[in-house]
Parts: structure tokens; sequence; C-alpha cells
């Protein structure tokens, strides 16, 4: 498979995570993520070593992933708001014990059961760890289908070498829209650890340590420790796994700050906003965390203000303000409730901005 | 001299935690020796839970998985289905399986998951001092049913090994106590029976283990069988309650 082909969102995710040698899915249906695990059930079962199970709960779903990680396979799990909400206390189990898994969180209208229209506003949830404990977990936000077949392929490598989830937010525009993508067969990055960890099977002498896969330390120093580890392989993904891509920021005089669907009409909106001579630039960050902090503080330095745009009340603005910290005003604009901005609003906001308006 | 009794080689040397008279110990033992004498130490995967029994991942010598309260039953299906050929179990206490856990332990069942199930019936939640569990009495007293366990309020105990034989995915399910040493050589019978029934690829196994908690029942060990013979067996009555040839 090297060609272009037209896929919907969801489906090209289920099939590049096959592709990256995901053999396992566990999952639970919601909209609008329902075609991931559709589609897993429609291939996973024709391969060898493949398993599709549909779990009776989102919470027994990530429990099964932990199960199937902790055994060593490529396994990933898929859902939408409320279930993303179910799985975090799995989700900080599986951090925990230090276990690799891709979750796909393809984000609806909250809170509560609120719509199933797509959304940011899980970003605090996701960037902040939705569930409980000292944790952080890389979060990746593509912004087309192209992008969410490659995340979603990096996301098991990167799951794999810093033994922990991986989570790929879309807002649920990306699981539905339809493009062309090429998907790549990909195999797994040779570096990668090996998992001797991995409880498959023991006996003395059998040439490894007894395998616990494990999230108690009842010790409180012990478990100081442990948390002191998991953020030295934080530290680790801040230093080298922060993605971003920037548009026209050299000479602009307003940068907007956006991430996956938004960010596309952001892009929209920034090329018409230079045709009116509006010097407009676009930071769009593809990992929501580690946070592009840096590129943006230093796009901030000769800007005379950010807009930052997000289908939320405003979540993401909080890190762009942390990043600039006060060098020039952050203002933002955003759709919640399943709305999706126009560009004509974020053209608006922007020359209110020019104007000397806010 | 011949030896008579020895230490099983699928306990570990650490020092059990429970307390005197506890029987979870002996519900250990017995699950060791029946993996030590199907020889199958080298692929048994085993889950704990959240609970009393939560370090049992210390003391079964074996690879071993610690699960978030309730949950060792989904743990232990995405284990099993990776890996097949390991045999894998689940250690659960009754609020981690009956109550927290009861749609993990009902669909495993359901779906006849290769697994077996040893499901630690103590009628209290141990671990958190004693409160009120799914399969407490009607009167019995805990820290949270503090004038005794009244239907009216709060319903009536869950008798998981009934409830699962109803369905079609279990190929074993039995119920068996240890208060003496009669029913301890019967309850290491059904726990082989049960690793058996998952060695032979039948399907979903479970045996409910009657056990006695001293601490939480406010009793000394004596005391505490001879209130598990005379109370919780005519609650929960041995036996085997499915079995699929
Ligand atoms: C989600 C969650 N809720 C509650 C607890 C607290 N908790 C720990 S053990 C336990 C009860 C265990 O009782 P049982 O399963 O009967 O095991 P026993 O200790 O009696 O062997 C509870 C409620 C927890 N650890 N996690
Ligand atoms: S509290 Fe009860 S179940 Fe827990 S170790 Fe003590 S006696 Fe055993
Ligand atoms: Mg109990």
């Amino acid at each position: 498979m090297g060609q272009k082909m037209l896929m919907k969102g969801n489906e090209a995710i289920a099939e590049a995570a096959i592709q990256a040698g995901c053999r396992f899915f566990f999952g639970y249906p919601i909209t609008p993520q329902n075609q991931i695990p559709e589609y897993m059930s429609k291939r996973l079962p024709k391969i060898e070593g493949g398993c599709f199970l549909q779990a009776e709960s989102e919470v027994a779903a990530i429990n099964m992933v932990y199960g199937a990680a902790g055994a060593g396979a490529r396994v990933m799990t898929s859902s939408s708001s409320p279930g993303i909400s179910l799985k975090q206390e799995g989700i900080s189990y599986i951090v925990g014990a230090e276990l690799p898994c891709v979750i796909v969180n393809m984000v609806r209208g909250g809170p509560g059961l609120g719509s199933i229209q797509p959304a940011q506003s899980d970003y605090f949830q996701s960037t902040r760890g939705g569930g409980h404990g000292d944790y952080r977990m890389l979060v990746l936000a593509p912004s087309s289908v192209q992008e969410a077949v490659e995340l979603t392929q990096e996301a098991f490598d990167l799951a794999d070498l810093y033994r922990n989830p991986v989570l790929v937010m879309g807002d649920g525009l990306i699981g539905q829209m339809m493009e062309p993508v090429e998907m790549p067969e990909r195999k797994p990055r040779t570096d990668l650890p090996e998992k001797t960890w991995a409880a498959t099977g023991w006996e003395p002498g059998c040439g490894r340590d007894r395998a616990i896969i494990n999230s108690l330390y009842i010790d409180p120093a012990v478990l100081e420790k442990h948390v002191n580890h998991l953020y030295e392989k934080y530290a680790a993904m801040e230093a080298n796994e922060c993605r971003w891509q920037e548009e026209m920021t050299e000479d602009a005089d307003y940068i907007i700050v956006a991430y996956g669907t938004t960010a596309r009409i952001a892009r929209s909106a920034m090329r018409k906003l230079r045709e009116e001579g509006i010097r407009a630039g676009l930071i769009r960050p593809i990992t929501l965390w580690p946070f592009p902090a840096a590129p943006i503080a230093a796009a901030a330095k000769h800007a005379k203000a950010i807009l930052t745009v997000e289908m939320s009340m405003g979540q993401m603005v909080e890190d762009v303000r942390l990043a600039v910290e006060g060098a020039v005003p952050v203002h933002f604009f955003g759709r919640t409730g399943g709305i999706v901005p126009t560009v004509r609003e974020i053209i608006t906001q922007v020359e209110t901005l020019a104007k000397g308006g806010h | 001299m011949a030896v008579v009794y020895e230490k099983t080689k699928l306990l570990t040397d650490k020092p059990l935690h429970y307390c005197p008279g506890c029987t979870h110990g002996i519900i250990h033992r017995l699950v060791a020796e029946a993996i030590d004498e199907l020889g199958i130490q080298n692929r048994t995967i085993g889950i704990a839970p959240v609970g009393c029994a939560v370090f049992a991942y210390d003391y079964f010598n074996c690879d071993m998985m610690e699960a978030a309260h309730g949950r060792a039953p989904a743990v232990a299906t995405g284990c099993k289905r990776v890996n097949p050929g390991n045999i894998v179990f689940t250690y659960q206490g009754d609020g981690d399986l009956a109550s927290i856990g009861a749609a993990e332990i009902t669909h495993a069942a359901t779906r006849g998951e290769n697994i077996t199930v040893i499901f630690v019936n103590n009628a209290i939640y141990g671990m958190t001092g004693g409160q009120m569990a799914p399969t407490t009495l009607p009167g019995q007293v805990t820290t949270t049913s503090p004038y005794g366990r009244d239907p009216k309020l709060c319903g009536y105990p869950i008798r998981i090994s009934e409830m699962l034989a109803t369905l079609d995915g279990p190929a074993f399910i039995s119920r068996v106590s240890v208060h003496d040493v009669k029913h301890i050589l019967d309850a290491k019978k059904s726990i082989k029976k049960a690793f058996e029934t998952q060695l032979a690829g039948k399907g979903f196994s479970l045996v409910e283990v009657l056990s006695a908690c001293p601490t939480n029942w406010g009793m000394t060990p004596q005391e505490s069988l001879k209130w598990l013979e005379q109370n919780m067996i005519p609650q929960y009555p041995l036996g085997i309650k499915k079995e699929v040839e």
C-alpha cells in the first residue's frame, strides 16, 4: 500500500494502527469514533494473531488494554469524550505500571453527554493528566487525515520508547472527514527497547526477573522515587518530542495559535488577512503535551498580539499565556458545544486587534 | 527421612502480611499447590486485586499483574487474548468482584473467557477496615451497617456463583469453604479442577471460596471459622454450580 486512497479519518487511523503492528483492539461504541472499532472488527480477525474485542464498557476496555500491554502486545483503544472520562482511572494505572499503548480520543462537545459534534474541550483533561496522580502523557493532535495516519503510527513507537500511553486527540471532524491518504506499512523503530518486563510466563532460571506489572508502591519513599523516574521520562519527552508547525510568523504582527481542525480554518483566515495587508502568522501545536511554548514565546517577541482559537471556551489559551509570560496581549476566540469557528469570525477577531480594539 | 509437608515452590519466601487466623493464606497455598502440581508455573500469569490480597504479586511465584479495583477479569482478558497459551488466573475479594467489578466478572463469564477466577468471599471489605460488602449477611454488623445489614435499606447478599451459573459461557463454577480440613481438601480439588478446565480450553472457570476475616468480624480465629460454618454456608450453599463436560 503506497498509493493514495480516499479514507475517512477514523478508518485511516485504524488501518494506520494495523500497519504499525497493532494487533489488539478493545473498545466500546460511542459517536463520533465508531468507525475505528468497526474497522478493527473487520480487519483484525483476518490477521494472524489479531484480536478485536468489544468490551462491556470503556472501563473494561482500558483494563483489557492494560492486560494486553502488560503481556507485551501493541494495543490500542479509542473512544470519545464521555468514554475517555471513564478510562481515566485505567490510564492512570497504565502510566503507573509503565505500559505502552495508544489511546484515541475523537473529542465531542461536553460537559456531560454534551453533543456528538466536534469539539476541543478535552484539552485540560488530556494535557493535565485526566486521571489521578502525578503524570503526563504525550498528546498528538493531527489536523489532517494524512497527519492522523502518521501520528497514529508514530504513537506506537513513542509509547514503546517511553513505556507510557500516547493519546491521539482529534476533534470529531478529523475522524469524520474524508481525505486522500497514503498508507505506508510501517515497521517499528529499530532502537526500541525489548519488552523484557512483560508478563509472558516465568520460571526460575529462565533468564529474566519475575515480571510484576504494578503501580502500587506502599512505601512513600519508594513511590516518590518511582514518580521521579516517571518525570525523568517526561523531561526527555519535553526535550525530544515537542512538535509544532509555524507559518509566516517571521514578520507577523498577529499570531494565531490553533490546533487540529481549527488550525486549518485559522490558516485560511491568515491567508485572507495577508491579502488585506494585515501581517498574520500561525503556530499550530502538533503535540499538545509537551506544549510548544518556546516557539510561541519567540514569536511573541516581535508580535503585537496573539489570538488563540479553539473549539472550547478557552483551555489551550492558558498554556499560550504561560508561554508568553505577559510579553504581549493574548486574546482568545472560541466556539463550543460542537460549533466550528468560521474563517470570517477569525478574520474579524484579528481585524479588531489590528484596529486597536479588544 | 521422608518429607511429608513442604513449602510449595509456587509461593515466594516473602512473609504473608495477612492477620492471624485469616484464611487468605490457606487459599494462596491451595492455588499455589494446584499450579505446582499441574506443572504450569512457567506459563501462568496471576492477576492480583485491590483488597487484602493486593500484594498477591509478591507471594505467587509466577509472572503477575496488579489490577485496578474490580478490573482483574478485564486485565486477565487482555493478557489471555495476547498469549492464549498462558494460564491466566485472577484472585479477587467480594468487594472487588461482586460490587465494583460486577460488570467485568459477568462479561468475562458470559464470553466464556478461558481464565480461572479465585473468588474469596469473606462477606466484608477487609482491607478498608470492615465496611459492608455486597455479600454481607442480613443483620451482619459492619462499620457501615452498624445496626446490622437491613435488606430493606440496602438489599440482599449477592450469590455470584449461582448468578454466573445461569450463563452459557462458564465451564466450571463451584463454591467451597476453608473452615476445616475436610473442606480445605475439597477446596483444593475444585481449584485444581478450575485450572484443568482452563488447560483443556473449555472456557471460564470460577471457584468461590468462603473465607474468614476474624479481624473485621471482631472474632477470634476459632470463633470466625465457626461463624463462617454456621452463618455463611446456609446463605452460600457449597457445591458445584456448573460443570461442562
Ligand atoms: C476505585 C477504588 N475504590 C475504592 C478503593 C478502596 N478499596 C480498597 S480495598 C477495598 C475493598 C476490598 O474488599 P474485598 O474485595 O472484599 O477484599 P478483602 O479485603 O475483603 O479481601 C476498597 C473499597 C480503591 N482502592 N479503588
Ligand atoms: S482484614 Fe480480614 S481479610 Fe484482611 S488480612 Fe485481616 S483477616 Fe484477612
Ligand atoms: Mg472481602
